[in-house]
């Protein structure tokens, strides 16, 4: 199973975020991480939650667009030099990036790496066989 | 074709037979219905000064309020004994506007829907579905007597109930679809989702109207179809669907000269505009005997050609509605119209569009914004996905409007919801006019 995301169409105007956030707090909703992309007019807010069919439930009728996008997380010696091999296990399979964020775990010496790619469950086996660590959702969803 | 004699008719011939039918009608109105007479008073007219078909715009015009005012039967030329239907429009303020039809009324409405299934060559062979609503809306039942005139079998599913359309389709082998064009494309959604394949349907031909459409979303339907679609125009104040029908050219809907006269007006003005140019379509009726018109201000916007067309029916087309005189928009120079930005969205796959037209003025030159609130089903995860979203809503607006815009995407109930209907443009100019 790959992580499950929520992703959340923001315009890019004060005040948007934070009701964002307000609404995941009313419902008691952990945030694990956070990414935004932005254009001069709209931005797209990527989350890692801690429930994320009740976050998504919650947004939608905070009347917000959300959609749930499966990622892969892939977990990473916290130490320099750490994120390369990775990426060259991907570019060697031809694998796609369309885009990553990371944030570091804080209980262990790990950083999580998020990635969207073009074939995620390829993605999952090629970095599995070549020794990496993917962890199952459920340890993301609750780190 | 259905009636070649009739469609074909030389012009000079036509032209002869509307004089005759206009001067009856003329008539008629006068000594039957005291509405028109006392219009004609007051404009200092009697019937006989209508001499030519020019003289048709000495005559007033009649507006849809004049129809309520005289709700529910108060403009029937005929008493109630030769009534044999009444149809009602919908009213989306107050009393619905009713209409009368003679057992004769509905034979030549029968004729004119006839003519508009001849178009996309409907013969007895044929299965013609019909999935307009059938009631005291005007489309189900117009249709229907136009498919029984031809000789086909004709499948009265009226609207809704989708898959058992599609199942009946399926089954009856259904050839001919009428229907209003979004619901078209609803069923060529819920075929894809269901997974039916196209092969199961002997469907080949659809006659689509009742509501404003766009080529785009000709191409689309006619291509997840894989029919030829054409369009349908009417309203129940002249007689219901089948006033006019496109042909297999898809160029301009041919108008039943030999039962409208058709003009084209400046909205403003009231002053008659030649072909070729955009105005508020007037409709005056030369044959209708239970609730004949005089120059109904349609409140459609569109043009008449008066070129020939290559398909041989000699009867004047119009093209397709561009908009409401309601809510027309001047930005530039240039008439606009929400319902063609609608037209877009739909044709890119929002199935209910919330949108806002934002007109402004820059340093003496009007700007226009759409604003398009991103639906969950238009929304991508990815920056690229959202960006050529608004690429492709900006060059279809572009190329459809013929005049340059900014496209925000918005978050939804961003544009104000009002009761009833849509507010679809925010006119910023009119405040700098105060």
């Amino acid at each position: 199973m790959s992580v499950n995301q929520i992703s959340v169409f923001l315009e890019n105007k004060t005040g948007r975020l934070a009701a964002v956030t307000r609404l995941l707090a009313e419902n008691k909703i952990n945030i694990r991480a956070l990414s935004i992309a932005d254009t001069s007019d709209f931005g797209i807010l990527r989350l890692i939650v801690d429930q994320p069919e009740k976050a998504y439930q919650a947004l939608k009728e905070g009347g917000f667009t959300v959609s749930a996008t499966d990622v892969l997380a892939v977990a990473v010696p916290d130490t320099p030099g750490a994120l390369a091999p990775v990426l060259s296990t991907l570019e060697a399979a031809d694998i796609n990036i369309e885009y990553l964020y990371a944030f570091v775990a804080k209980c262990a010496d790990l950083a999580m790496v998020l990635f969207k790619v073009n074939d995620t469950e390829r993605a999952k086996a090629v970095l599995r066989e070549a020794g990496f660590k993917v962890p199952q959702a459920r340890e993301v969803h609750s780190l | 074709m259905w009636n070649a004699e009739v469609e074909c008719m030389p012009r000079e011939k036509l032209r002869a037979l509307q004089l005759e039918r206009l001067k009856a009608t003329v008539r008629r109105v006068y000594e039957q219905v005291p509405y028109y007479r006392t219009k004609f008073k007051e404009a200092g007219l009697e019937p006989a000064d209508i001499k030519s078909l020019d003289d048709l715009a000495l005559l007033p015009f009649t507006a849809k309020e004049d129809l309520r005012n005289n709700y529910p039967f108060g403009l029937f030329a005929v008493p109630l004994n030769k009534i044999v239907r009444v149809h009602a429009s919908s009213g989306t303020t107050g009393k619905p506007t009713v209409v009368g039809y003679t057992r004769e009324d509905i034979d030549s409405w029968a004729e004119m829907t006839a003519r508009s299934l001849g178009s996309v060559n409907t013969t007895p062979e044929d299965v013609v579905q019909v999935s307009y609503g059938y009631g005291l809306f005007t489309g189900g039942l117009g249709l229907h007597y136009g498919a029984e005139r031809i000789g086909a079998a004709v499948v009265p599913t009226s609207a809704g109930n989708t898959k058992r359309q599609i199942m009946l389709m399926q089954d009856f082998g259904t050839t001919v679809l009428c229907c209003t064009p979004s619901y078209a494309l609803y069923i060529s959604e819920v075929l894809r989702e269901s997974g039916i394949p196209r092969n199961s349907l002997k469907l080949r031909a659809g006659v689509f109207g009742a509501e404003p459409w766009s080529d785009n979303m000709r191409r689309e339907i006619e291509d997840k179809l894989k029919i030829d679609a054409v369009d349908i125009y009417g309203l129940s104040e002249v007689i219901g669907p089948g006033v006019a029908c496109e042909c297999l050219n898809k160029d301009g809907l041919h108008i039943c000269e030999d039962h409208f006269i058709p003009e084209i007006i400046d909205p403003e003005t009231g002053r008659v505009l030649p072909p070729g140019q955009y105005g508020e379509l007037v409709f005056t009726t030369i044959t209708k005997q239970g609730f004949p018109v005089i120059r109904y201000r349609t409140r459609d916007i569109t043009m008449l050609y008066d070129s020939p067309c290559p398909c041989g029916r000699t009867h004047v087309r119009m093209a397709r509605i561009a908009g409401r005189t309601d809510d027309m928009l001047i930005i530039r120079g240039v008439n606009v119209f929400p319902t063609q930005v609608e037209s877009v969205l739909l044709s890119i796959g929002q199935t209910e569009p919330h949108y806002l037209l934002v007109v402004d003025r820059e340093k003496a030159l009007d700007t226009l914004e759409v604003w398009v609130e991103v639906s969950e089903e238009l929304f991508r995860d990815e920056v690229k996905g959202l960006e050529a979203l608004e690429r492709r809503i900006h060059d279809e607006i572009e190329s459809v409007l013929g005049i340059s815009v900014k496209v925000k995407l918005v978050e939804p109930k961003t544009i104000q919801r009002s009761e009833g209907k849509a507010k679809r443009v925010w006119d910023k100019r009119d405040i700098e006019k105060l």
